[in-house]
């Protein structure tokens, strides 16, 4: 290193993560040429859930004409996001479509015709005045946009720039490391709009209140970073560290560990330490939204691998079924082997290429055999640990395999089976060839399932035990009510026969047994809680529960 | 158990097990060349032997238990078994007690306890401790080095000892073979022998015994391989040798008269075989990097307590035995802290 080099802000000291992988690349192939803009497709569908947490709530209706840009879906609750019509056009379904998942179910989605006109919808006033502003305003014009995580974890933006009054934000670290192999649309945001990235960055830093920003960017993108260091002069509170390549150092925690030698704490988030995490292309996305009112309709997509002819980095409107821009990319090379959505070390293979772009696809990769073998038949374990040597989160991969695979779920959790980050580093290595991921992702789901089970059973067992204390009082209410008619009868009172009011309660009652009776003969039974259809039983269900969990308290 | 088919990573896997065991096996043959140099043919022959044995025992378990046999043969595990028994037998041993040894090792001590990566005992020890309770004799009759004897056995003669137990005409069986420089060390230390006395003989080295010394240097080569090759780790070698060296470096320091010099106990026997090749075992050995440390100086310490005190001359095979027992308890207790859990990261400033 030279000297010059030392007193450039690159000389920040940084820390290591354990283990990890130093892969080839393979960045070159999709970096080439500028980011172009890919066509508005004649269909566009949209997922009404491209985000963690609950799906949106639908604002329009089949044959209803849209604009573009206006919202089509309001967030449903505190964790959820909004959602906008790429381009204008018809609605013209609301239905299920395959999208973008790992289980390759089909998921409720708007389906947008393009009317080719794309024209805007009236969008609201630009911020150029942010600064001075009030972080809640901001915040609201954020979630207002749709913005959500857009490396790829697609977690609503907005939740994450209120990091709750009593945390104190100091660092904003924006995140451009991009460690995937393949994966370059980071990497071409930063060259081309790094001024808006920056620009983002200062307002998220404004709205979360942070002292400093720290922008990580991996050392094997180094025209990124130097557009980055350019765009980042206009604030000495902004400090671009080019950090060295090595996979999975763009992992939120990882990169947190890196830039400032905090480890986040299991199961926790960065802003328990002070920390707030933002990816590159979500800032740009806030700066959007902020200095244009515009917002998240589109997203630059990395098209690349051996398998299509010319790898690419496109701006595609959110809903563009992957086929459209694989065609934009040449086409399918000959020896193309799948097709996956999000890079090779944690991207998921998708079932067929009629699915969507979401907010957080951030690659299709087209791999050759070649490129992506099939890994063949695993074979047993030998124990070898390469799988612990590489794992960045230090757990012992072949024991949560070994306790995964014994299905003892309690084991696996004592392994600490859930601070698995799902990165693949291990079964990258592992010599058997062994689909540690699945191995895991399998686990997690069953304890949650397990886990769900439990609560369930617990308050069925409180509903019964509710209901068993109901059932008691009321059959002593009833004995006392019984017993004191008894002595009001005992008592010397007026004939029965002869007291006119009771009569006619008697003969009231008399006539109510020979109705039930009759509707018994012809089988019907008044129990208004008979026959009910499934879902209206689950309702009951629910009433119930919620009537028997609330005296609790009150007890 | 159902899973979808296709899961990430979807990258090309740089690693193979059958490469990892190809590679031991190629980190044996200087060590092997060097016993074939010193003790004669027949290490050769007990391993192409052992080699055959092993892999049809192999194939008939896994035909037994409805296996398809190709691919466990193919992974080559059972040639390194085979081999690594192979080369801590005696180069005479008869043939039978070969046979015996490797079928106990790859039916009973690999595949009853459910087969590649669920043995909790080292195969090739395990045959090998088999045999040494049951059959003493035959199992410390070692040939001279080649370099101590008038009649180095020739290839026919070795094949004679092996398969008819006949010595070479015109020779007995006190003429060819000789009790190992471990067997003797002890034997004359228990006699009130001072350790400088003991040396005059021509059966010591520089360091170990004459030829054994040798013997070790290029395993220690092929271990040295190994860890270029990442196939194994330094943690198991480096404590079980540093914790051997300790323990003999301690008494020899108290008194150099009744205890042999540090080195004799790294170049003699099968320390630096076992060190390199055999407590790496990864199936059997423990698997956390501490646990690993833990692991190895332990077996260092058997190591040197059954070879002073113990009714054994060498103790490498009981000693990983031993330990392949407390593996996983010690695995257990020596999980790396992970990433996020209490006791990490440093804070800034
Ligand atoms: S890398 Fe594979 S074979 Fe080695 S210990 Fe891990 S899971 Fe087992
Ligand atoms: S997938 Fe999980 S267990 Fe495997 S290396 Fe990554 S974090 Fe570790």
């Amino acid at each position: 290193m030279t000297l010059a080099a030392l007193h450039t802000p690159t000389a920040r000291r940084l820390w290591e993560f354990h283990g990890g992988l130093h892969l080839p690349d393979h960045k070159r192939e999709s970096t080439g040429a500028p980011v172009r803009r890919a066509p508005v497709p004649a269909r566009l569908v949209l997922p009404l859930q491209q985000h963690i947490g609950m799906p949106s709530h639908l604002l329009v209706q089949p044959g209803q004409a849209v604009l573009k840009g206006q919202l089509i879906a309001r967030p449903n609750g505190q964790v959820s996001a909004a959602l906008h019509a790429p381009t204008s056009g018809t609605v013209v379904a609301i239905a299920e479509h395959v999208v973008p998942h790992p289980s390759g179910l089909a998921a409720p989605c708007v389906v947008i015709e393009s009317d080719g006109h794309d024209a805007w919808a009236e969008l609201p006033p630009p911020m150029p005045d942010w600064a001075t502003r009030d972080p809640a305003e901001l915040r609201e014009r954020v979630r207002w946009a749709g913005v959500v995580g857009m490396g790829g974890a697609a977690f609503p933006s907005s939740v994450k720039l209120a990091p709750g009054p009593d945390r104190e934000i100091h660092t904003l670290i924006v995140n451009g490391a991009e460690c995937e192999p393949y994966i370059t649309c980071d990497d071409l945001l930063m060259r081309e709009h790094a001024a808006r990235v920056i620009a983002g960055a200062l307002i998220i830093r404004h709205v979360v209140g942070a002292r400093r920003v720290l922008v990580g960017i991996e050392d094997n993108k180094p025209e990124a970073a130097a557009a980055m260091r350019r765009a980042a002069a206009v604030d000495c509170r902004i400090e671009v560290v080019v950090i060295p390549t090595k996979y999975p150092s763009g992992g939120e925690k990882q990169l947190v560990r890196v830039l400032t030698g905090v480890e986040v704490p299991s199961h926790g988030i960065p802003a328990q330490v002070g920390i707030v995490c933002h990816n590159v292309g979500t800032a740009a996305a806030v700066a959007d939204a902020v200095l244009d009112g515009r917002p998240l309709i589109s997203r630059i997509v990395t098209l690349t691998g051996g398998g299509v002819r010319e790898p690419c980095n496109l701006e595609a409107l959110i809903g563009t079924p992957a086929r459209e821009l694989v065609a934009q990319a040449g086409g399918y090379a000959p020896d193309a082997a799948k097709l996956i959505l999000g890079g090779p070390m944690m991207g998921f293979a998708l079932p067929d290429d009629g699915v969507p772009i979401t907010k957080a696809a951030n690659c299709l990769l087209v791999p050759t055999t070649a490129e992506s073998p099939d890994p063949g038949p695993p074979l047993a374990c030998i124990r070898c640990g390469r799988c612990a040597d590489v794992c960045p989160v230090e757990l012992l991969p072949q024991q949560l395999y070994w306790w995964a695979r014994a299905k003892d779920l309690d084991r696996a959790q004592d392994y600490d089976l859930f601070d698995c980050i799902e990165c693949g580093c291990c079964a990258h290595v592992c010599p058997s060839h062994i689909p540690l991921v699945q191995y895991y992702r399998y686990a997690k789901t069953e304890a949650w399932a397990k886990e769900q089970d439990k609560r369930r059973a617990e308050q069925a067992r409180r509903r019964h035990e509710a209901r068993v204390t109901r059932l008691e009082r009321q059959e002593s209410e009833r004995k006392a009510k019984l017993r004191k008619k008894k002595e009001e009868l005992d008592a010397p009172a007026g004939d029965p026969g002869t007291d006119p009011k009771k009569a006619a309660i008697q003969a009231a009652v008399e006539r109510a047994a020979a109705k039930k009776a009759a509707l018994a003969a012809q089988g019907v039974t008044p129990a208004n809680t008979a026959d009910l259809s499934p879902a209206q039983q689950r309702q009951v269900d629910a009433a119930e529960a919620r009537r028997t969990v609330a005296p609790e308290g009150t007890d | 158990m159902a899973f979808p088919t296709l899961s990430s990573p979807h990258t090309a896997r740089p690693n193979e097990t059958r490469r990892v065991m190809a590679e031991v096996l190629l980190a044996l043959l200087p060590g092997i060349a060097a016993l074939v140099w010193y003790f004669g043919w027949g290490v050769v022959i007990n391993i192409a032997l052992a080699s055959a044995v092993a892999v049809a025992a192999e194939a008939a378990v896994l035909a037994l238990r409805g296996r398809p046999a190709l691919p466990a043969v193919s992974d080559l595990s059972t040639l390194v078994t085979a081999w690594l028994f192979a080369v801590s037998v005696p180069p005479t041993l008869p043939w039978w007690l070969t046979l015996v040894g490797i079928v106990f090792a790859v039916v009973v001590v690999k595949h009853l306890y459910g087969g590649m990566g669920q043995n909790p005992f080292n195969p090739a020890m395990a045959g090998y401790v088999l045999l040494l309770v049951s059959y003493p004799v035959q199992m410390t009759a070692w040939l001279p080095p080649s370099v101590l004897t008038e009649h180095p056995l020739t290839f026919s003669q070795s094949l004679a000892v092996i398969f008819q137990g006949a010595p070479p005409a015109g020779l007995a069986w006190d003429a060819i073979t000789q009790a190992t420089p471990l067997d003797v060390m002890r034997q004359k230390l228990g006699l009130s022998y001072t350790i400088a006395e003991i040396r005059q003989s021509p059966l010591w080295g520089d360091f170990g015994g004459r030829g054994w010394e040798w013997v070790g240097n290029w395993f220690l080569l092929g271990g040295v391989y190994l860890l270029w090759r990442r196939v194994i780790t330094w943690h198991i070698p480096a404590a079980m040798l540093g914790a051997l060296l300790f323990a003999a470096g301690v008494f020899w320091l108290v008194d150099p008269n009744t205890h042999p010099f540090p080195a004799f106990h790294l170049f003699t026997g099968g320390t630096i075989l076992g060190a390199f090749f055999i407590a790496t075992d990864p199936v059997t050995a423990c698997t956390t990097p501490r646990g690993q440390l833990v692991y190895g100086a332990a077996i260092g310490l058997l190591v040197y307590a059954i070879r002073s005190w113990g009714g054994y001359p060498d103790a490498v095979a009981f000693s990983v035995l031993l330990l392949n027992l407390a593996a996983p308890t010690i695995d257990n207790y020596t999980r790396p802290r992970v990433f996020g859990h209490a006791g990490g990261g440093q804070r800034e400033d």
